[in-house]
């Protein structure tokens, strides 16, 4: 084997031009590779982290994916009922307290407990319909991400006596109102209240910034006229990705539709997996190219050296050698241009983690100022692996033409 | 004892639209410590014949055993193991590896067939060259050489392994008659001293008449095999070597 590896260096060593151009081929796709899945990870990882961040990881609403047994088919044992819709039960999720006391055993999290219902703002003759979202002030503070994103006052500020709400800053806008104006809420049911605003928050999603009022919960249930009603069951985690082990129990245990992050953005989670899919597609084409590189100078190599192979075949070298000196040929030009690939991709990462570019205007809240770039060992790795892979594949290929080659057409030749 | 070379009704036809025979029903049994020339007009097959005997190329019909093994049907692995230990191959053209000296060059069948230690190696290179008068050249590559040297390197390395058998096309075809004479002196004494068989193609009348063993071909066919007189009564004496 050492005298393998030695026939391989001098024949590589012998077309030193090629073997560069080979080996610089192989490093730029390689290098790319890791420059372009540090990129498309770093952005992955901010999408989810803004995704995880902004959304409840498990939600529990009033609405149930099965309709309920019927009392005929407890009476009847022929009875089947088929096609029925789910009615919309305007209780909301019963027995709240019990359901609570039963999340609370298990959930390793934070939970609110809130009525979700639509209704109207009115204000100097404007009217914007808006959701209106019956909170605990201090539950919601610890589930919801609005709480980072307060402009005025805060998710508390709401228990401090008389008929609060809390509106996005679009919301006050379009009425024209600022904080400490007092708006006329009216909800579907016609029930009619005066709310002073003693909060204001900016997300940055104008859906929210424009179309959610938060107030106590005792006042959304006075306004839907449903006492003591919750339909919604916010859950943080500590652990996002306990998400839908937590949702599947938890509507194992109370019946009610329980939706995990995962579900709830699953188009956006397939949408990148497709991303996944294209960028490896593009590390996988720019490989191959590569990988015609090498077949070049190994199969220029086979034949500048066919009459070596065949003193060697003459000698009482066997076919897998001559296969084995041609694959190993082109397995170093593929080690060598991954590791000048990985010191390329380290360094165009870390250029990359340089540029920062500032935000005109008023940038606020999670605005990207910097290109979103993930390190990851497995960059390194994976680019590697298909660049060998396709090394391999191109010295195989000449590799097995040169192990076939019958010595006596080349000594024939050449005598 | 079996034989060295035992081929029965070897024939060799190339697969074209018009065959072309090479060698036609030849039957050889070659002893040990026999030095042989083959003989015979351009294009009779006497390349052709030597590729056979070397397994480096496979018959279309006959039989062929090497030192009492059986050549045919058998892995190319095997093939290229008793090629190995059991023949050294000179060619017309030296067909030295080029980036490699003279020394390395002899060493590389040691170093497949992995038998000794780098350090043997080195030393039975050495040895091997300096017999033939290249212990100057030891560490030269093939294109820092004279013809005749890169000759006797081959011959050096055709000898790496102590193979029993040296087949030789036309070993002096390239060489002015110093060297020539100089080559031949060195494949008689391989004969005489180190008990090898040497098979030797060639053109050169007086080589053949100063070998043990005449096979004379025409059309791939032998058409005399005969000893010369004088040679003839020699005793084989096979632990001399
Ligand atoms: N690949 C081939 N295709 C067609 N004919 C071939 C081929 N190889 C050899 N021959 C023919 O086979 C015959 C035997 O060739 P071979 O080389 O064995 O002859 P030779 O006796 O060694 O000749 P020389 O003395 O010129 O070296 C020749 O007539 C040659 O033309
Ligand atoms: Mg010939």
């Amino acid at each position: 084997m050492r005298l393998l590896l030695e026939l391989a260096v001098t024949h590589i060593l012998g077309r030193g031009r090629q073997t560069v151009v080979a080996i610089a081929g192989v490093a730029l796709g390689v290098g790319f590779s890791i420059a372009m899945a540090s990129l498309m990870q770093g952005g992955e990882d901010d999408f989810m982290a803004q995704l995880v961040d902004t959304m409840p990881h498990v939600q529990i609403t009033d609405e149930r994916r099965t309709a309920r047994r019927q009392p005929a088919e407890d009476v009847f044992a022929l009875a089947a009922i088929a096609g029925l819709r789910p009615k919309e039960d305007r209780r909301g999720i019963l027995n709240p307290a019990e359901v609570g006391a039963m999340l609370r055993a298990f959930v390793p999290g934070r939970i609110s407990m809130s009525l979700r219902t639509q209704g109207v703002v009115r204000y100097a003759g404007r009217d914007v319909g808006i959701s209106i979202i019956g909170i605990d002030p201090e539950e919601e503070a610890a589930v919801s991400s609005v709480a980072g994103d307060f402009l005025e006052g805060s998710f508390a500020s709401l228990a401090g006596g008389g008929n609060n709400i809390i509106v996005g800053d679009r919301l006050a806008e379009r009425l024209g109102a600022r904080l400490g104006t007092t708006v006329t809420v009216v909800s579907s049911t016609g029930q009619s209240r005066g709310f002073k605003i003693v909060g204001l928050f900016h997300t940055g999603t104008t859906a929210r910034d424009e179309g959610e009022g938060y107030v106590l919960l005792k006042n959304a249930q006075i306004l839907s006229e449903r006492p003591n009603a919750i339909n919604d069951i916010r859950i943080k985690l500590d652990d996002p990705s306990a998400a839908p082990a937590v949702a599947r129990r938890a509507e194992a245990q109370t019946g009610y539709k329980t939706v995990p992050w995962q579900e709830a953005n699953e188009s956006l989670l397939e949408a990148l997996v497709i991303r996944n899919v294209i960028m490896y597609t593009v590390v996988g084409a720019i490989m191959l190219v590569a990988g015609f590189g090498i077949f070049n100078i190994i199969s220029t190599i086979t034949h500048e050296k066919a009459r070596d192979i065949a003193i060697l075949k003459s000698l009482g070298f066997t076919q897998g050698d001559m296969r084995r000196l041609f694959l190993v040929e082109g397995l170093a030009l593929g080690l060598g241009g991954s590791a000048l690939g990985w010191v390329m991709g380290f360094s165009l990462c870390y250029a990359m983690s340089l540029v920062h570019f500032e935000l005109s205007g008023a940038a606020v809240g999670r605005e990207m100022t910097r290109l979103p770039l993930a390190w990851s060992i497995w960059h390194y790795v994976i680019a590697a692996g298909f660049a060998l892979a396709s090394a391999a594949v191109a010295g195989y290929l000449p590799a097995r033409q040169a192990a076939r080659l019958n010595p006596v057409d080349i000594i024939r030749g050449a005598s | 004892m079996s034989p060295l070379i035992e081929a029965r009704g070897l024939t060799r036809i190339l697969p074209a639209t018009v065959p072309v025979t090479l060698v036609r029903d030849v039957s050889l049994t070659i002893g040990e410590r026999e030095f042989i020339a083959i003989t015979g007009p351009s294009g009779s097959g006497k390349s052709s014949l030597l590729y056979l005997l070397g397994l480096l190329d496979e018959p279309t019909k006959g039989t062929l055993s090497l030192a009492g093994h059986a050549t045919l049907g058998i892995h190319d692995e095997a093939r290229a193991k008793l090629r190995l230990a059991t023949i050294g191959f000179v060619f017309q053209f030296h067909f030295l590896l080029p980036e490699f000296t003279a020394r390395e060059n002899v060493e590389i069948p040691m170093r497949k067939l992995g038998r000794l230690s780098p350090g043997e190696m080195s030393r039975r290179a050495t040895e091997l060259l300096a017999a033939i008068g290249l212990a100057d050249h030891l560490d030269k590559r093939p294109d820092q050489l004279s013809g005749g040297q890169r000759q006797r390197v081959a011959v050096a390395r055709a000898l790496a392994n102590d193979p029993p058998l040296v087949l030789a096309d036309e070993p002096t075809g390239s060489l002015d008659s110093t060297s020539s004479e100089q080559v031949f002196l060195i494949l008689a004494d391989l004969v005489r001293q180190r008990g090898k068989t040497v098979v030797a193609v060639t053109h050169d009348l007086d080589i053949a008449s100063r070998v043990d063993r005449r096979i004379h071909l025409v059309d791939g066919k032998v058409v005399s095999d005969d000893c010369n007189k004088d040679k003839k009564a020699e005793p084989a004496t096979p632990d001399a070597r």
